[in-house]
């Protein structure tokens, strides 16, 4: 299919000229975007560039401040989700947007249940349900409460009931962040048949492999602003990139000449460190100014070993010590009392306080440690937000702005400021470039490396190997939640970690 | 078993344990008379539990039903009194003003994005303060409709009565199953009860559903506030007190969660049931303190809260590893 040449009759749905003001910001300036039957449109922009915004003008969940919507060839004005749905826009979310305490069947037919006698028809409910999901390869129990299923398959049945309720138009935003990369497999052989079937299908995220892998064209946005729809084919990664930076990305994320710590003393030695059913006992040391890499699959016991570190798991076997002296970790208290700090994984649940303002979030950490008791100041408070908001370039109108309101990668940074705020020595960041975009990768990627320059000792934990390489001196690889491998200097690559995590595959399997 | 039924099950092993031991100390309990008196002494308070249960589905919390429940009786009693209106129409205008004052508290909840908590609390004092404007004492009904329906009742074999009351809290309870799993609108508040805003997504009309629900629970105290007048004879606005704690605690032993989401209406009846055989045996005991019924009620509650809190622990612990 050649890039922007779809005939009239192939576009299904048609946004041109969309504006969207925000108190404060104008989140969308005369955007159009066009989405032919059959095709995967890739929609990618950087944090805050103004997909979310789009889609939820396409989707209702906005009201758009001007432009036109055209569907199937009729002007259309979603006033909510509701009725974009009945019309024929389907949504599925990164987090899957159903109903976890429903079976599968209710949370496919809600709202629209089969009737007989003039009430709910369960059983002819729960025998659509499985005709539906045979047609998706899909064999559940369609009476199990969909909590007891996988991501995967819940997403698999958000995607199943959008298509089922819509039909024409599907959205997916980042419905890859939380899945493997086999059932990332088995998402895309279901979106290449809906694509087949006809439908227009919008697919945002932030894997650009994955872009590659199954789009058709690609649109870029960029502060609100249209950059161009291309040929996913004939637009080279590098040039994506650059749209959508508006500057070359270059050797940003190129190896950095990794400073030589090795000569420095340990500061931080963990011997026999461990907690039966979280992590098996591991050694660990870390110098000053070192940045010590966590990698491993899902589930091998990354997050765990941030957590006993930071003594949000108590260790119950091993000893830690600091600078020679042994340390009690035995809590986030004591642990920040050593000036240790750690910016959790999922920052929506363990992380931001949503409804607290940007300047409270990052005063939030260096207030604990001066305890209650000893309020710090306003007028510090003010001058310390401003000053982290400058320096970590967070995006926001003003400090008190509620953090919910910001984009996931600002978010990030401001977790980030909370711990910088108080001063640590010791920093456990957990995926800290997780569902942000390319940009503010970068940034993370530079932070952290400026922060190892000024003598601080950091563990990343990142299942992006290309990142761990490149501002790790050390890779610690984990696998079935113990520590297997660790590659030094030379010896950390990609390859090499691969290499490491399917060792240990081997080992397992024998 | 399916987990959802885990605490639905453990309700009805806890009631049939429990009789079964009132039935080994005191035969008698094991009579129709029992159970009859079981169903009409609890008729309101059921009443009211089956609007709770919905309530509490949908995760909010409805605290003015006792209020209601007063100004119901003392509003019929003090009409009956002064006007020649038959019981019926009175009836009728009673359950329009609970209906009402239910709707606009959700309606309150749901469109000035408030917490169920606080604005079921003002309507409470709101409900309660109304009753004492319109008596502060207490007023017999003596209206000879209430006696004809008082004599209206089902003989059981072996001597029992289903009074009009305690038949009408079963059909009452009938509606509620029927209307929670076989309709539309129960589904919807189950998905509210899973999450407000995932439900919106997904197309519940949340507005309405959330201004139902708590009209649902007015009506029902309201009905409940007619059954306590006929159980009474008479209004009194110092009445009820408290019924709104019973009824969440009835339902909470009868198996729904207090985070909402997940339960049935079936487990309140079986909730009641146990709250008020633990009464009928200190009233076959004769040497217990009525006290011993709240501190029973008050370990059950708590037995229940810990048995959730496990089930979601191992709930969770399950998905951990896998």
């Amino acid at each position: 299919m050649p890039g922007n040449t779809f005939g009239s009759d192939d576009i299904i749905l048609s946004a041109t000229g969309i504006d969207k003001v925000f108190p404060g910001a104008k989140a969308l300036n005369k955007v159009n975007f066009q989405l032919a039957r059959g095709e995967v449109h890739a929609l990618l922009g950087e944090n805050g560039a103004g997909k979310s915004t789009l889609v939820k003008c396409i989707t209702g969940a906005y009201r758009r401040d001007g432009g036109r919507l055209v569907l199937d060839g009729a002007d259309i004005d979603p006033r909510d989700t509701f009725e974009a749905q009945r019309l024929g826009i389907g949504t599925v979310y990164q987090e899957v947007n159903l109903l976890p305490n429903l079976t599968v069947a209710e949370n496919l037919f809600l709202g629209r249940q089969p009737k007989r006698f003039g009430l709910v028809d369960a059983r002819e409910m729960n025998r659509r349900a499985e005709t539906l999901l045979a047609g998706y390869d899909l064999d559940v129990d369609v009476r199990a409460e969909l909590s007891s299923c996988s991501v995967a398959v819940q997403q698999v049945v958000a995607i199943a009931r959008a298509v089922d309720l819509s039909g024409k138009v599907l959205i997916l935003d980042e419905p890859t962040a939380s899945l493997d990369a086999h059932e990332v497999e088995m998402l895309f052989s279901i979106v290449r048949r809906l694509k087949a079937q006809g439908l227009g299908i919008v697919f945002i995220t932030h894997f650009l492999e994955q872009v590659y892998a199954i789009c058709d064209r690609i649109t870029v946005l960029r502060n609100g602003q249209l950059v161009g729809t291309r040929e996913a084919a004939a637009l080279p990664r590098r040039e994506l990139i650059a749209m959508m930076l508006g500057r070359e990305l270059g050797d940003e994320i190129k190896a950095v000449a990794r400073a030589d710590a090795a000569e420095g003393p340990v500061r931080y030695r963990f011997a026999g460190y461990g907690r039966k059913g979280h992590i098996e006992p591991f050694d660990l040391e870390v110098r000053k100014g070192e940045v010590v890499g966590i990698a491993g699959l899902l589930g091998s016991g990354r997050t765990e070993t941030a957590e006993i570190l930071f003594g949000a798991e108590k260790a119950d076997s091993g000893t830690a010590e600091i600078d020679g002296k042994p340390a009690e970790l035995t809590s986030p208290r004591a642990a920040i009392r050593h000036r240790f700090g750690f910016c959790p994984e999922d920052r929506k649940v363990d992380g931001i306080v949503g409804d607290l303002s940007v300047r409270e979030n990052i005063a939030l950490a260096l207030q604990a440690r001066r305890g209650w008791a000893r309020p710090i100041p306003r007028a510090e408070q003010d001058r310390l937000a401003d000053q982290y908001i400058k320096a970590l370039d967070i995006r926001t109108t003003d400090r008190e702005k509620p953090i919910r309101l910001l984009s996931g990668g600002n978010q990030q940074k401001a977790i980030l400021a909370r711990w910088l705020a108080t001063n640590p020595e010791f920093l456990i960041l957990d995926e800290p470039t997780r569902g942000i975009d390319v940009g503010a990768h970068a940034e993370i990627i530079r932070l952290i490396e400026n922060l190892c320059e000024q003598g601080m000792s950091l563990i990343v934990i990142s299942s992006e190997l290309d990142e761990l390489v490149a501002y790790s001196r050390r890779v610690i690889v984990l696998r079935d939640r113990a520590h297997v491998s660790e590659l030094v200097g030379d010896a950390v690559t990609t390859a090499h970690i691969v290499e490491a995590i399917a060792a240990g595959e081997k080992q397992g399997a024998a | 078993m399916n987990p959802r039924y885990v605490p639905l099950a453990a309700t009805v092993a806890i009631f049939l344990a429990a009789y079964a031991l009132c039935i080994l100390q005191y035969p008698n309990m094991l009579s129709t008379r029992v159970i009859g008196n079981l169903l009409t002494d609890n008729a309101f308070l059921g009443i009211a539990a089956v609007g709770m249960t919905f309530v509490i589905l949908s995760g909010g919390i409805d605290l003015s039903i006792g209020a209601v429940i007063a100004f119901t009786g003392v509003f019929i009693a003090v009409v009956l009194e002064s006007t020649g209106l038959h019981p019926l129409v009175v009836f009728v205008l009673a359950l329009g003003i609970a209906t009402l004052f239910g709707a606009l508290m959700g309606a309150i909840i749901h469109h000035l994005e408030m917490p169920p908590f606080i604005v079921t609390l003002a309507g409470m004092f709101l409900a309660r303060g109304m009753a004492f404007v319109l008596s502060i004492d207490s007023v017999p009904v003596k209206h000879p409709f209430y006696a004809t329906m008082k004599a209206f009742y089902y003989r059981l074999p072996g001597g029992g009565r289903i009074t009009l009351i305690g038949g009408l809290m079963l059909l009452v309870f009938a509606a509620g199953i029927l209307i929670a799993h076989r309709t539309r609108f129960g589904a919807n508040v189950y998905a509210l009860g899973g999450g407000v805003q995932t439900a919106r997504l997904m197309g519940v009309p949340v507005a309405r559903t959330t201004i139902a629900i708590y009209a649902f629970s007015g009506l029902l105290a309201g009905l409940s506030g007619i059954v306590f007048s006929l159980y009474t004879s008479a209004g009194y606005s110092l009445a009820a007190v408290g019924v709104e704690l019973d009824a969440i605690a009835a339902v909470v032993i009868g198996g729904t969660l207090l985070t909402g989401g997940s339960g049935f209406v079936g487990g309140t009846l079986i909730g009641i049931l146990i709250m008020g055989l633990i009464q009928t045996y200190i009233t076959f005991d004769g040497s217990l303190s009525s006290w011993w019924t709240k501190i029973l009620i008050g370990l059950l509650l708590f037995g229940f809260i810990l048995m959730q809190k496990g089930f979601l622990y191992l709930s969770k612990g399950g998905r951990r590893l896998a």
